[in-house]
């Protein structure tokens, strides 16, 4: 990739034609600055909840008699503490965490298959693209029942200033705590669900190119590499995701 | 790069070393994970809390993306490139968390 023999050596440079800034192929650079401007719309995102989160009043009293109120910003380990099949289980944080490895396993799988295409290995990246598709589409349906159990609310919900008990979310008011804190949830975690769905998009296009043989009659596999370096960002953004809504 | 086309493919043999790398890389990513979660429910909520969360998911986002997305081991033009804006970002989080509160403080 990085050496063309057709150019004469001696009028090589930088500027000249013929060697690869950087030493990275135009798509990959390319790649690299797209994921960077896509930072800065997930930043946007991430540095709103946080002025929005410390500028609205801290639940003060302790962890055991939290309860919800629109009066200030509620605990995230009150709010997600739900797991599938185990109604009425207080499980703290833990569904979350549970989608964070697997999101965090099919960034290793996605590893695994770009390793796999520079050993010009197909079986391997069909194999571990096919393990990295399974981790996206189980993330996604994670995602799913959370943003329905977010919605849906508690049993009993949360009485409001004016004496209505309001149950579950919505985008103008919810039973956990100020109207933008469902908002925010909304925005952040569907923004980022939406790169996750066109990662698995992309992810299966390249396993469909994989399987028929595009990269092997091409003599590489660049392609595994590049979506690789958006399906790690989508991890990437995952994990400060996870801290700043989760965890703070 | 070239397209022309190849029909016998030599499969080079997996290196054991690399693939061991990716799983130990993979491992750290889910003891901080872990870490993390020990300390949300065990230490007290406060400013100190929140900078040891903050550092340890940048901990996170470095082996993420030096061995993940292979940047620890590019041209160092493309490394700033990267991290330089993404240093400002960083930062832009953490500035504005502090206004957040400087606009509670003022309300209040």
């Amino acid at each position: 990739m990085a050496t063309t023999a057709t150019i004469d050596t001696t009028t090589k440079n930088q500027w000249g034609g013929g060697v690869a800034p950087m030493n990275a192929s135009y798509g990959k650079l390319m790649m690299w600055f797209f994921l960077l401007s896509d930072a800065f719309s997930f930043s946007a995102l991430l540095i709103t909840y946080g002025l929005i989160r410390y500028a609205h009043p801290a639940y003060e009293g302790t962890v055991s008699e939290f309860t919800f109120s629109t009066e200030y910003w509620p605990i995230p380990e009150m709010v997600f503490e739900a797991v599938p099949f185990l109604h009425g289980v207080h499980a703290p944080l833990i569904f979350v965490g549970i989608m964070t490895f697997i999101l965090i396993l099919s960034s290793v799988t996605m590893v695994l298959a770009v390793e796999a295409g520079h050993r010009m290995d197909r079986k391997g990246v069909i194999k571990w693209m096919l393990w990295t598709i399974i981790g996206g589409l189980t993330f996604l349906a994670c995602q799913a029942w959370e943003w329905s159990h977010f919605i849906h609310g508690t049993a009993e919900g949360t009485v409001n200033a004016m004496g209505e008990t309001i149950f579950g979310a919505n985008l103008t008011e919810n039973q956990y705590g100020p109207p933008l804190f469902a908002s925010l949830f909304f925005f952040i975690t569907g923004f980022h669900g939406f790169h996750v769905f066109s990662g698995v998009v992309i992810n299966f296009i390249i396993f469909f190119n994989a399987v028929v043989g595009t990269y092997e009659k091409r003599g590489h596999y660049e392609m595994v590499e590049k979506t690789g370096l958006y399906w790690h960002f989508v991890d990437l953004v995952w994990v400060f995701v996870f801290t700043l809504f989760y965890l703070i | 790069m070239s397209h022309e086309e190849t029909n016998n493919v030599q499969v080079i043999p997996e290196d054991k070393e690399k693939t061991k790398k990716i799983w130990k890389v993979a491992a750290i990513l889910a003891i901080v994970t872990i870490i993390e979660f020990i300390f949300a429910f065990t230490l007290p909520r406060g400013i100190i809390l929140v900078s040891i969360f903050l550092g340890l998911t940048v901990v996170k986002a470095f082996y993420i993306v030096a061995e993940f997305m292979h940047l620890k081991h590019e041209q160092k033009a493309l490394i700033w490139s990267i991290m330089i804006p993404t240093i400002l970002i960083l930062w832009l989080v953490v500035a504005l968390m502090v206004e957040g509160s400087a606009i509670f403080n003022i309300r209040n």
